[in-house]
């Protein structure tokens, strides 16, 4: 049976708003740090860059302690199951308005296909952002009054691995936010991602009768 | 109960964070406190302590002035061998260049691209030698009271040396001038700095008359309405040895002036800027354009000099009131507010001495400074582009005999004959002369050092921080900077990630809504 859940809670909606802000800015800020536009300015770009970055990693070791409290860590465990099923239902099935493979509940948030991209993102492409952009801000760096240097990396290398992130970054949002209108209407899974409540499938029903046994 | 917690982490961590951001910036504030004393320290200006008119020794008519050079070695004891011991008096320094091994390189031997040399042409150029009677022997600069105290340390405006040879105009009156002496001048030293090379800030680009007396956006150090700091409290001088060179003639990384001598290295405020001093010199940024207030010579060519106007030499002058071409010397470029170009440098520079061999291929290099990312810093510097006189036998660069007034000389600025002039030249260096003479380019690099702007007025990141052929630095090479470089294929590859990304989602969504239309 359907039912208005509470699927999405306020830390987790925070943590996705935020990580969406903060990565938007630094996409913005990063390109015309790149050189690929001018409009805030090299050095105000720069500033804001930094900022939302050192923003960015505070959520970040924040999330990471709230993914293991909470055990919500165990959404990730990638799984083969129904993956080729939401494959085909992408390619063909959402032309033909059949239903989606996988019925989404509250321990089970995501599909196969999402939690490949998500932890994908999560192992890969997070940790290279941050690794990289590290090396970047602290390529040259004040301690004790003095100057020092990273000297195993160049520059060219931390530059060019930092924008690959960066592009696939960019790829990732422009489907992700393609990505939301696929729900059972266009605009539930925004709505869910604001409010914290879906209507899904509930199993609810069951566990009572265990319960109660 | 676990939310509580979580908040509670979380302000933790992130007031760790802050702290550690603000913290830094209360440890650089301290070099703000360095330059507030900095500007304590220098506002003291120097007072004349001894008034030399009182003095009895100096009450005399002097007739010659190397009297009064013994005059004042009666009271200044030995101070005259300090003289003799510095650079300043024998036209050369010895120095250790990579591959040439221990040199004397001065005036004596060393060939610049504007007047080209001063061998031979002693007699004008002693002007600013602080000699009297310059001539190229031992006994000259052996002779104590040949040494002329009164160029450096005259209080008139009036001490004109040219008497020939380096000796004063016949009309100074030397009394007068002995009683006025006292610490060095901005004066004094911008007599002959300044006016090196023939004119107002012809050689340097950066140092000039108007220094004298300039507001902070033209030298912030120097400034009338501002620190007002004379030359020698930068150069500073022990025994007569001064602190400072320019590599026009010097070679060795030693004994230079230098930002750091006042202000620390890290001496910002903002920790990215500090982090920018491990590649880039402070007047890179902190002097945007040189020559702000009178022209600067940027090309010199010689090859079109010796056109007469019914037989007699004659001159043009540019919009900016400065000589674009003379019969005597040839065509000239001016500019003002001049962006400097950069190099990498490390403090040491090669020479071209005089019989040294060179082929035209590309401009021949007066001096070459040395050095790289690796273990240079970035500095601005003027170039200056002449064409001049080249022996393509031989193929070194003939240094002219130009300065002599009586016509049949020889001297070019008289008698107009390339092939004389080189012939006498090259004969007082000792050179070989083929009898041909050719002109070739060269190049020549004065790093920039002066007319330092306030620090509002300093260069932004986008000057720098920019694509390729739009900032300063873009020529140059081996480093990779934000902005600037990028790697092309990736950038491609990118771009069509994002363009395909875009396509793909279209096209889903159109199928999308085509299906739900039919349906």
């Amino acid at each position: 049976m359907k039912k208005q859940v509470y699927i999405y809670k306020s830390f987790e909606r925070f943590w996705h708003w935020a990580q969406a802000a903060l990565i938007s800015l630094l996409m913005f800020t990063g390109f015309e740090i790149h050189g690929s536009y001018k409009i805030l300015g090299f050095e105000n770009a720069v500033n804001v860059h930094n900022w939302s970055s050192i923003a960015l990693m505070v959520l970040i070791v924040f999330t990471i302690f709230w993914h293991f409290t909470t055990g919500e860590w165990k959404q990730y465990i990638p799984t083969l199951n129904k993956l080729v099923d939401q494959v085909k239902y992408y390619t063909y099935g959402i032309f033909h308005g059949h239903p989606h493979p996988v019925t989404k509940t509250v321990r089970k948030k995501m599909n196969p296909l999402q939690v490949i991209t998500y932890l994908g993102l999560k192992l890969i492409f997070i940790p290279l952002m941050v690794f990289t952009g590290l090396l970047y801000m602290l390529f040259r760096f004040m301690y004790g009054g003095q100057l020092h240097s990273i000297e195993f990396f160049s520059l060219d290398s931390i530059a060019f691995w930092h924008t690959l992130g960066a592009y696939f970054l960019v790829q990732f949002v422009i489907v992700h936010v393609y990505m939301t209108t696929t729900g059972h209407t266009v605009t539930e899974n925004i709505k869910a991602m604001i409010t914290g409540y879906e209507e899904i499938e509930v199993e609810e029903e069951k566990k009572k009768e265990v319960v109660e046994v | 109960m676990k939310k509580n917690i979580l908040i509670i982490v979380f302000f933790n961590f992130l007031a760790i964070v802050l702290f550690n951001v603000f913290w830094s910036d209360v440890e650089s504030s301290k070099a703000n406190t360095n330059l507030v004393e900095l500007k304590q320290k220098f506002s003291k200006k120097k007072k004349k302590i001894v008034d030399h008119s009182k003095f009895e020794i100096l009450q005399q008519d002097f007739i010659n002035p190397t009297d009064v050079t013994t005059a004042c070695i009666s009271c200044h004891q030995e101070r005259h061998h300090e003289v003799m011991e510095s650079n300043h008096w024998n036209w050369e320094r010895e120095e250790y260049i990579e591959g040439r091994g221990v040199t004397y390189l001065g005036k004596k031997n060393i060939i610049n691209n504007f007047c080209i040399g001063a061998t031979g042409n002693e007699q004008a150029c002693a002007k600013c030698h602080i000699g009297y009677g310059y001539e190229k022997n031992e006994v000259f600069f052996a002779t104590e009271k040949n040494v002329d105290c009164l160029a450096c340390h005259n209080g008139v405006d009036d001490y004109i040396k040219n008497g020939g040879w380096g000796k004063p105009n016949d009309k100074v009156d030397l009394k007068l001038v002995a009683q006025s002496v006292g610490h060095t001048s901005k004066a004094n030293c911008g007599t002959c700095h300044f006016f090196s090379g023939g004119g107002n800030n012809v050689k340097h680009g950066d140092l000039e008359v108007a220094q004298l007396d300039c507001s902070r956006e033209v030298d912030v150090h120097m400034a009338s309405d501002g620190i007002d700091l004379s030359c020698t409290d930068c150069h500073v001088a022990e025994n007569h040895n001064i602190k400072g060179k320019l590599y026009s003639l010097s070679s060795e990384n030693k004994n230079r002036a230098t930002c750091e001598d006042c202000h620390t290295s890290i001496a910002h405020q903002n920790d990215i800027l500090n982090s920018h001093t491990k590649k880039i010199a402070c007047q890179t940024c902190h002097i945007p354009t040189y020559a702000k207030e009178n022209a600067t010579k940027m090309t010199w060519d010689w090859s079109t000099a010796g056109k007469l106007k019914d037989g007699k030499p004659y001159h043009t002058e540019d919009e900016m009131g400065n000589h674009d071409y003379l019969s005597i010397k040839g065509s000239f470029t001016w500019e003002k507010n001049v962006k400097p170009e950069y190099i990498f440098f490390n403090g040491t520079a090669d020479h071209y001495v005089f019989g040294d061999k060179a082929d035209t291929l590309s401009p021949i290099q007066i001096n070459t400074l040395h050095g790289s990312y690796a273990d240079g810093k970035i500095i601005p510097v003027k170039v200056h582009r002449a064409v001049q006189p080249y022996d393509p036998e031989n193929k070194i660069l003939i240094q002219p005999y130009t300065f002599n007034p009586e016509k049949g000389s020889g001297a070019y600025w008289t008698d107009f004959d390339w092939v004389e002039a080189s012939r006498i030249g090259q004969k007082k260096l000792g050179l070989p002369f083929s009898g041909k003479v050719d002109f070739a380019k060269t190049e020549m690099y004065w790093p920039i050092n002066h007319m330092v702007s306030p620090k509002e007025n300093s260069m932004s990141c986008v000057e720098c921080h920019t694509r390729a052929s739009e900032g300063r630095l873009f020529q140059l090479a081996g480093f990779y900077m934000p902005g600037r470089d990028t790697t092309d294929w990736l950038d491609q590859a990118g771009k069509w990630l994002i363009l395909l990304s875009i396509l793909g989602v279209v096209t889903h969504a159109i199928i999308r809504v085509y299906f739900k239309i039919i349906n």
